[in-house]
């Protein structure tokens, strides 16, 4: 897969909702995570965006989650949709 | 039983994740107009990701897809038709024709996901003249057809009418499409009474809809559906006396009886028929008692 300088977003700021940004990076992904239940999710919701980028073969996107409590079925849209829209902009 | 069927914005999470607590016995996850066209993409990849992970309970999921006049309609069907929501709802049904193209396309899904054919249901929502005009039609077009739903606002504005709090200018609509519902014999549900804040309203409205023979009635507002689960549920009274009405038929029937009578009036097929269907439905709600 690969990612212009662009950057593709999905989600919203608001609550149970997630704003994911994703754009390409050289090497391997990179996943940052802030979120209003960083201690006791943080790691959970990394996981959760590394296994849709396997499931998507994504393998050189840097993405940025910045997250309300969204629940995981959440993260994982969101995720998806900024993939899809990274794809469909090249 | 389908008595209130609340309406969710596709692509807002933090109302879809409360669908199943508040109280409604269908949730429709909508795609259509609840969603900018630059967030199609993700709205239908969160219905059908909170399909499939979250579940909604007891309620039962119906996506409102968007129009077949639209680029979408496929693409929403291909995302969450493997998720399996129970029912498709499809907006400006116009025509059987309508009805039958989704119905092919459905298969075709249903084929390629494994599922059984025809287990996903249909819901035609019904919203303009000529949609009215061919209710019957409509709602016989295919064993997928489950029940059709009216859309008054806009119906309203097809018909180039105002939409009244009394609703004199849809009353036309309604009482066609119970008509060609029950002709059909599939289920009917009535359009939302968008005033949010006005309960009386709502309460009138949703009587009115039960007597002229609708099944349930949609709401676009958490807010409507105590009320309009407790217009359309059957009262005690009601139940009590279909109850009696079966009672004396049996009895009627074990002494050889041709003609029943209950409280001074002559029981006939029609009470009968009214009887059996209160009990369904009693039944349905949890209401239902141990027959003699």
């Amino acid at each position: 897969m690969k990612y212009t300088q662009e950057r593709f977003t999905a989600g919203t700021l608001e609550s149970s909702d997630a704003m994911v940004t994703v754009a390409y990076c050289e090497g391997e992904n990179r996943i940052t995570v802030d979120s209003v239940v960083q201690e006791q999710f943080g790691e959970a919701i990394r996981k959760t965006v590394e296994e849709v980028l396997h499931e998507m073969q994504v393998k050189n996107a840097s993405v940025t989650v910045v997250d309300r409590g969204a629940l995981d079925c959440v993260i994982r849209a969101r995720v998806e949709t900024a993939v899809l829209r990274g794809r469909e902009g090249l | 039983m389908r008595r209130s069927m609340l309406f969710l914005p596709g692509n807002t999470p933090n109302i879809i994740v409360n669908g199943e607590i508040l109280g409604a016995d269908s949730v429709i996850l909508d795609l259509e107009d609840a969603v900018a066209p630059s967030e199609k993409d993700s709205a239908r990849i969160l219905v059908r990701n909170a399909i499939k992970m979250m579940g909604f309970g007891k309620c039962e999921v119906i996506v409102r897809i968007n129009g077949l006049d639209s680029d979408y309609w496929q693409q929403d069907l291909n995302c969450v038709i493997p998720a399996r929501p129970q029912i498709i709802m499809l907006p400006k049904t116009a025509c059987a024709e309508d009805v039958r193209t989704v119905d092919r396309y459905l298969s075709v899904l249903e084929e390629k996901y494994g599922m059984e054919e025809g287990s996903v249901g249909l819901m035609p929502l019904i919203e303009t003249a000529m949609g009215v005009e061919n209710a019957f039609l409509i709602a016989s077009a295919s064993s997928r057809v489950k029940g059709i739903f009216l859309g008054g606002e806009d119906l309203t504005a097809d018909l180039r009418c105002k939409r009244t709090r009394e609703g004199r200018e849809i009353l036309y609509a309604r009482t066609r499409l119970v008509c060609a519902a029950r002709a059909a014999g599939v289920e009917v549900y009535d359009t939302p009474f968008t005033d949010v804040n006005d309960d009386d309203g709502l309460y009138q409205d949703a009587q009115y809809a039960k007597a002229l023979g609708f099944t349930g009635k949609a709401s676009i507002s958490p807010r409507h559906v105590k009320g309009i689960n407790e217009v359309f549920s059957p009262p005690v009274k009601d139940i009590d006396y279909a109850y009696e009405v079966m009672n004396a038929i049996r009895e009627a029937k074990a002494m050889g009886k041709g003609a029943v009578a209950l409280r001074g009036k002559m029981i006939d097929a029609p009470i009968v028929m009214r009887a059996q269907q209160v009990i369904e439905q009693a039944k349905a709600l949890g209401l239902g008692r141990e027959e003699a």
